[in-house]
């Protein structure tokens, strides 16, 4: 990710280059999931990149059921004065009104996230008007490029949230890297039906393809845990880490959200990692993915 | 000539990725045994509160801050928060450059901006400026003792510095397809390792 951002097209203020630009100084952190003020000066101290402001975290969404809906604004301002590193926060799917009060508020990322319920079943937000970046989830690649083509700055795996189980964010990372794979071997004569396949916009296959990674930084999330978690995904090729309930929902949220971050840099030293994941206590107790039915899963949301 | 980027977290690959095409060699720096036969350090843009905490949980502290008694380090973004003595925070630093910076001061994410700037240091900086990328950036509040200015904002503010071998910028050059800092910085190594 060098030259190619002085090609970008820029609109007015917002320019791609810093929008993306927040993006690639997030790389090779951990972002953690917060729900009070005190949470977000934990994971501070604790080497997070950046904090996600959030009402509950996603296995308490799972839980208590009902609909899930954008953060108080309160909430997320007392976050964002707790601490100085980025703040972000999570809006509906295509609802773009609390995208415009996340706005307003200045956090630094919106996540346009299926964690919430979603506002909209068959539009995203266009990302493109507004001036604070977006982050968007995905499981595949062409899921991936229409999140771009609707202007995210930022792209994660969904992974399976408030599970504590990777498998699924492990499946999504192979699935986006796996594609990217296939498409740089395939013929030119192939790129415009594969475009039509995975449902992608065809100028962002040919620049993915020139580029051999998706045009925008990739981090993994959706049932990350433990340092090891982690370090997987790093060592898979993803650019950095989402850690949704697997902190707070652990029995010493302080030792692993550190370890996390130590494992996260570190991720290709085996000697680290081993020191770095003893003695933290008891992991968030997770589920297991398979065990749940279609409607309990929260990555099939977004279209 | 081997070049280091401090790896810890950031956008160390950018740096690397442009080095490459100059056809310097690269080590990517996360521990204190890979400053060994280093000519010259980056440390890049990322969050300096975590690039802070993770030299300090890896070693690192002591190993960079010997480091840069007599090699060129160049710092970007939060890499000059880094290196600078004084940034009215209690964050780990290296307390290596003479000047006092603020964190975030020119505002949050949706005050992130690109301007030309003038940088002095270079033969053509002034008739052809350089497009600067300033994400969350920080600003130079005071320039003390031997540090000096080379490049300014339109309006006068300065946003790089230089004091001796080591040299700072508040803003990302390696988000441009315009290769003059890294140039200018390996001049530096060259001279340097010549010494």
């Amino acid at each position: 990710m060098v030259s190619e951002n002085a090609d970008l097209p820029q609109n007015q203020d917002g320019s791609m280059t810093v929008k993306r630009g927040l993006a690639q100084m997030l790389k090779g952190g951990v972002i953690m999931d917060v729900v009070t003020a005190e949470h977000a000066r934990i994971a501070e101290e604790a080497g997070a990149v950046a904090v996600m402001a959030l009402e509950r975290v996603p296995a308490d969404i799972r839980a208590h059921g009902g609909v899930a809906r954008m953060s108080d604004p309160g909430l997320i301002r007392e976050i964002m004065k707790a601490v100085s590193i980025p703040v972000m926060a999570k809006c509906r799917i295509g609802h773009f009104v609390e995208a415009q009060i996340l706005e307003a508020i200045g956090v630094d990322y919106i996540d346009e996230s299926e964690v919430l319920t979603p506002a909209d079943e068959a539009n995203h937000i266009y990302k493109h008007n507004f001036k604070v970046p977006f982050v968007c989830g995905c499981r595949n690649l062409g899921e991936a490029l229409r999140r771009i083509g609707e202007g995210a700055a930022m792209i994660r795996t969904k992974g399976e949230a408030g599970t504590g189980d990777v498998v699924e964010a492990v499946r999504h990372a192979r699935s986006v890297l796996g594609e990217i794979r296939k498409l740089q071997v395939m013929g030119e004569d192939e790129l415009m039906s594969f475009a039509k396949q995975i449902g992608a916009p065809y100028e962002l296959v040919m620049e993915t393809r020139a580029l051999g990674k998706l045009p925008v930084v990739n981090f993994a999330a959706g049932g990350l845990a433990t340092p090891a978690d982690a370090a997987l995904m790093m060592q898979l090729g993803m650019d950095g880490v989402f850690v949704g309930s697997g902190i707070f929902k652990s029995s010493i949220p302080e030792k692993r959200a550190k370890a996390i971050v130590e494992a996260t840099t570190h991720f290709n030293d085996p000697d680290i990692l081993a020191r770095v994941s003893e003695n933290l206590g008891e992991p968030m107790v997770g589920i297991e993915v398979s065990s749940l039915t279609e409607n309990q899963q929260i990555s099939t949301r977004g279209w | 000539m081997n070049i280091g980027v401090l790896a810890l977290q950031g956008a160390f690959i950018e740096h690397i990725a442009i080095l490459t095409k100059l056809g310097v060699k690269t080590i990517q720096v996360r521990l204190p045994k890979h400053l060994e036969r280093l000519d010259g350090l980056i440390i890049p843009g990322g969050e300096s509160t975590t690039i802070g905490k993770l030299a300090y949980f890896s070693g690192l502290m002591e190993p960079l801050k010997n480091f840069a008694l007599n090699k060129p380090v160049w710092g970007v973004c939060a890499g000059m928060i880094f290196m600078a003595k004084n940034i009215g925070s209690d964050q780990p630093t290296l307390n290596l450059m003479d000047i006092v910076v603020e964190r975030n001061a020119f505002g949050r994410q949706i005050d992130s901006f690109v301007s030309d700037i003038h940088v002095s240091v270079f033969s053509n900086g002034c008739k052809n400026p350089f497009k600067a990328v300033f994400i969350r950036a920080p600003r130079l509040i005071e320039i003390k003792g031997d540090a000096r200015i080379i490049a300014m904002l339109p309006n006068g503010e300065p946003v790089a510095v230089r004091e001796g071998i080591w040299m700072a910028t508040s803003f990302h050059p390696e988000l441009t397809a315009d290769n003059r800092f890294h140039e200018f910085f390996l001049e530096t190594v060259l001279i340097t390792s010549k010494k």
